[in-house]
């Protein structure tokens, strides 16, 4: 028997592509476009939320029976904003550097209805175990995204990938530039990352019809 | 039949527990935490301080400060004076540059007499005035430590945000904006005109350096318009004490 049941082992797959959070269930769409010009941003939430999302399902999934209905809201906010102060604060500690590249994005994980949207439904309802790997499946699909659409949106619009100039020099004029390519400033915009997770939604269903909803 | 959970008894209880269990953990780490955080951000004001005076780790492209390590002697071994100058008075302090520049701005919008440091250093025979300033970004503070000569050109500058848009406004913190700056003259015909962040000087490899303007971070108007107008408002205020140097 491996390490995961088959029913433990979809917890992971599913989020990551036929139920994914971003395109298939269209949540957490405001950070996809507010981060995404730059690969490395996308990265570093994307790590940052598997780790937000896989603690604070447990720690709901553990309070569980306790958590009265009419608040359960706020006490899941005050979960996922106490995880967040945490990781910031720990960072600033200990790693000042990495806590001044992420800047705002810890603060914007509060605002990930991704994370809210696995309290209600997965780990208000399941044990700490499944409800931590719901939280990591989905976590991962969502970040799988984020990488996806900062990748296109840093290589298209900057010329770079994780700041190393891939393409040539725009200024200098050296490698594709010297053929007369011309970054496309458009993709550093937040309007074209949404064209792009459009794109990606599109090249999913069209490749998986079971995902395209019948009128 | 109603659970137990549902009574307005228990969920107040449970919300004073949770209020009172989280409150406890958050402030237990923010103050054990509070000592390593300050001394990180102090380290960080003599990493900039140092920056802007050209004393870095810097490779080809990228912007790397001088270690933590060796921050504490290359800041003794660099920065030969510390200013604090207060309306027409300028006095030496060692810890000038634990000045906080947002609390200064403060106090002179409360009609009181802002402190303004002013960091000199040596290096290669040649002096550099380092001052410390702040601003306004698109979404949050934006701020700079910029290093002049006697004739405020500027000879390096370290530019930092607190939440500017990643890929856009957030790379007034990268190298080739920072280096634009080199080689500006902060006066015009004598007097101080500031730099201003353009969008039409079409000059992207910034070779005039007698313009006044600096290239323009494509899609990041608000916070280049953020960035001249910080070095307009605030390095004006240094303008009487470099005034005092041609005069000596």
């Amino acid at each position: 028997m491996g390490l995961l049941s088959k029913k433990d082992a979809a917890l992971i797959t599913d989020p990551f592509a036929d139920n994914n959070p971003i395109t298939i269930q269209v949540l957490g769409i405001c950070s996809a476009l507010a981060i995404t010009a730059e690969l490395k941003a996308s990265i570093v939430m994307a790590v940052s939320v598997l780790f937000v999302m896989g603690v604070g399902n447990v720690v709901i999934s553990l309070m569980r029976n306790i958590i009265p209905s009419k608040i359960r809201i706020i006490a899941q906010l005050i979960v996922v904003a106490t995880l967040v102060i945490i990781v910031d604060l720990v960072l600033k500690a200990v790693a000042y550097d990495l806590s001044k590249t992420l800047g705002a994005f810890i603060g914007l994980i509060i605002t990930n209805c991704i994370i809210m949207g696995r309290f209600e439904a997965f780990a208000l309802a399941n044990g700490p175990w499944r409800s931590f790997l719901d939280g990591i499946g989905n976590a991962v699909g969502y970040g799988v995204i984020l990488i996806l659409v900062g990748f296109f949106r840093e290589l298209l619009g900057s010329g770079t990938l994780l700041g190393f100039k891939v393409l040539g020099d725009p200024i200098e004029k050296t490698g594709l530039y010297a053929l007369g390519y011309e970054n496309n400033g458009f993709m550093l915009l937040a309007p074209m990352a949404l064209i792009v997770v459009g794109i990606i939604i599109w090249i999913q269903r069209s490749r998986n019809e079971a995902l395209i909803e019948e009128n | 039949m109603s659970k137990r959970t549902d009574s307005n008894l228990y969920t107040l209880l449970f919300a004073t527990g949770m209020v009172i269990v989280v409150g406890s953990l958050l402030a237990f780490l923010a103050s054990s935490l509070k000592p390593t955080i300050d001394e990180n951000k102090r380290i960080e004001k003599q990493q900039n301080i140092l920056y802007a005076m050209g004393v870095n780790e810097n490779d080809e492209s990228s912007a790397i400060f001088v270690s933590k390590d060796k921050v504490a002697g290359e800041f003794s071994k660099y920065i030969t004076k510390q200013l604090v100058i207060q309306g027409n008075k300028t006095t030496e302090d060692e810890n000038a540059y634990l000045i906080d520049v947002k609390k200064q701005q403060t106090a002179e919008k409360e009609g009181k007499e802002r402190k303004l440091p002013l960091f000199i250093g040596e290096k290669d025979g040649k002096t550099f005035y380092i001052a410390p300033i702040r601003g306004k970004g698109l979404w949050d503070a934006v701020w700079a430590y910029v290093g002049m000569d006697e004739n405020m050109v500027i000879q390096g500058a370290y530019f930092d945000h607190k939440g500017e848009t990643a890929g856009l406004g957030a790379n007034i913190k990268l190298r080739f904006f920072m280096d634009d700056f080199i080689g500006e003259n902060l006066k015009k015909d004598g007097n101080f005109k500031g730099i201003a962040i353009s969008k039409s000087n079409n000059d992207p490899k910034n070779i005039d350096k007698t313009d006044n303007e600096v290239d323009a971070i494509a899609g990041a108007t608000i916070t280049g318009d953020g960035v001249s107008a910080m070095i307009k408002s605030e390095l004006k205020k240094y303008v009487p004490y470099f005034k005092t140097l041609k005069t000596n």
